[in-house]
């Protein structure tokens, strides 16, 4: 016989209704399962209960960094927000993530579209309260073309990374256009509350979209700044994690794993490469049973043992091992 | 010639319906005695083997308070204290559902469970896994709260970057509230009856070596499907 041929020799495990059998209740098994699972939750769930942290509000976020408002939509206006030229799904504007040559980001398309200059900024305020002031910046904007824009926008965020705290009122004078009135405008447009539903659209009564407050949220530094102080920054372990002491999703471990060592958590294209491996890992946990060596790796380990102590004594017959040249993995 | 004769031979001629077929199939898949034996293998004696049942149990809570949060709606348990209970009870069931389910999923690891022709037992048991684990965080989602924005706002980046968040927006609480409550659990519930069914049909996957007793004949092939 050859090794290939031995390699290949089927699965000789007996029909388990063979075996001589004793008496087992199932239903009762189930029924004190359900008790004890039940009272288990009582109780975690009176000691411990479940974390319900507020939703962060735009108005919040306004009130709370009104300079993060002004830098984040000035950052929308001149393109240099993590939204803006993101890629797929929003924009074609760049080719997004790669695994090697596997541009999934890019061949997915853009499906849910979003300009974020457009979309964040300007139509909230052109369906925001309108005043002459605004009126007139709006106007110059739209009369500018593209490279002008973002030199404007450009400048001003420049300008207020400058500025002492980063405040709107202390940015030195310089050739912004109408940015300061667009950006000031849309952080009073946040505080008044009323940014959200501009945002999802006028024709959204029943709307429950919420892409574009999130990116909008998102592109600022307030969202992490609270996450991180709930410690659910990316770098620590972040979305497997719950605000407050809980546990949240551990079963997540091994995903968010990846991302804490090297080459992941240095690379650009750290996302698509972790779901890449874990897509490849999960397909090996699937399909280990065909995995030659892999399959084979539980009897090798013994644990087996604490599971089936007393083989022979419960009236089974242990077949004697194999000599070396037969012995193969099942 | 008997009156019964003729009958018997007309019965004889007359194609299986789509019914009999049925119900042939069903035997043949799990024959009688097998859905809820009340023996098992003697080499079933371990504690190992209650928590497959126990995170079957885990599941049941699991729904229940998930249906009672799903008559009250999305946001009844931000409101009241009797919601916010409930949303406990529904949290810290799917700690226990996942944590009983992990250890069932390293006892059978350990076993080699798939073995005897349990290979498809095994996938399915590993895709309840990873659908179970898609409706945990879809459920984290639709909280309506500081941790679904922050989890959406991280996820995205991870789905956007190999193309799945083209066609599951975490940004849209709409569509992963009816992912979490409808179409996720439909999945994980229809895996689960599979798996279980593939556990009944083959039985418990007997110790490394051993071999049954020289004079033992299989119940399900003499009639006596007791097991």
């Amino acid at each position: 016989m050859s090794t290939a041929t031995r390699l290949r020799r089927p699965d000789d495990t007996p029909d388990s209704h063979l075996f001589p059998t004793r008496p087992y209740d199932l239903v009762k098994e189930f029924v004190v399962a359900l008790a004890v699972i039940t009272a288990l939750t009582v109780v975690l769930a009176v000691a411990f209960g479940s974390p319900d942290r507020k939703a962060i509000t735009l108005r919040d976020w306004a009130d709370a960094a009104p300079a993060d408002v002004v830098a984040t939509a000035t950052a929308e206006l001149a393109g240099t927000s993590a939204s803006a030229a993101y890629g797929g799904p929003y924009d074609n504007l760049s080719d997004g993530q790669k695994i090697g040559p596997l541009a999934l980001e890019k061949w997915a398309g853009v499906h849910v579209p979003v300009d974020s200059a457009l979309d964040l900024v300007i139509k909230p305020l052109v369906r925001g309260p309108a005043d002459r002031a605004l009126s007139a910046a709006l106007a110059t904007w739209h009369g500018a073309g593209a490279t002008q824009r973002s030199k404007w926008a450009g400048a001003y965020g420049d300008a207020l990374a400058a500025a002492p705290g980063n405040e709107p009122a202390r940015v030195k004078g310089g050739t912004y256009g109408p940015v300061p009135v667009l950006a000031t405008r849309f952080l009073a447009l946040a505080r008044s509350g009323g940014l959200e539903s501009l945002l999802v659209g006028s024709d959204a009564f029943y709307s429950t979209d919420q892409t574009k407050p999130m990116l909008l949220l998102s592109d600022g530094a307030y969202l992490e700044d609270q996450a991180r102080a709930e410690h659910l920054g990316g770098d620590q372990w972040g979305m497997m994690n719950e605000s407050g002491n809980y546990p949240g999703q551990p079963w997540m471990w091994l995903y968010t794993f990846w991302y804490q060592v090297k080459p992941f958590s240095t690379s650009g294209n750290a996302d698509a490469l972790v779901w890449g491996l874990m897509m490849v890992l999960t397909l090996g946990l699937l399909l280990l049973p065909f995995i030659p060596g892999l399959r084979a790796l539980p009897r090798h380990l013994g644990v087996h043992k604490l599971s089936w102590r007393d083989v022979r004594g419960a009236g089974t017959v242990t077949r004697q091992p194999a000599p070396p040249a037969v012995r193969r993995a099942r | 010639m008997t009156a019964t004769k003729p009958r018997t031979d007309q019965a004889h001629r007359e194609a299986p319906s789509w019914t009999s077929r049925t119900r042939d199939r069903v035997r043949r898949t799990v024959p009688e005695g097998q859905w809820l034996p009340d023996r098992q293998p003697v080499y079933v004696r371990s504690w190992i083997y209650v928590f497959g049942v126990a995170t079957l149990a885990a599941l049941l809570v699991v729904l229940a308070t998930g249906f009672v949060l799903a008559l009250e709606g999305s946001q009844w348990w931000h409101v009241s204290s009797l919601g916010h209970f409930v949303n406990s009870l529904h949290l810290w069931s799917v700690e226990l559902f996942f944590a009983c389910m992990v250890v069932h999923l390293w006892g059978k690891f350990f076993m080699a469970a798939w073995r005897g022709k349990r290979a498809l037992t095994w996938i399915t048991g590993v895709v309840c896994l990873l659908g179970s684990i898609g409706t945990a965080f879809t459920g984290y989602l639709s909280q309506s709260n500081f941790d679904s924005q922050w989890i959406s706002g991280q996820a995205k980046d991870g789905l956007n970057a190999v193309g799945v968040g083209a066609f599951f927006n975490v940004l849209n609480p709409g569509q992963m509230l009816l992912w979490h409550v409808v179409l996720l659990p439909a999945v994980v519930g229809v895996l689960v009856v599979a798996h279980i069914v593939l556990v009944r049909r083959h039985g418990v996957v007997p110790p490394f070596d051993a071999v049954p007793p020289a004079d033992a004949t299989d119940p399900t092939t003499s009639g006596e499907a007791t097991r």
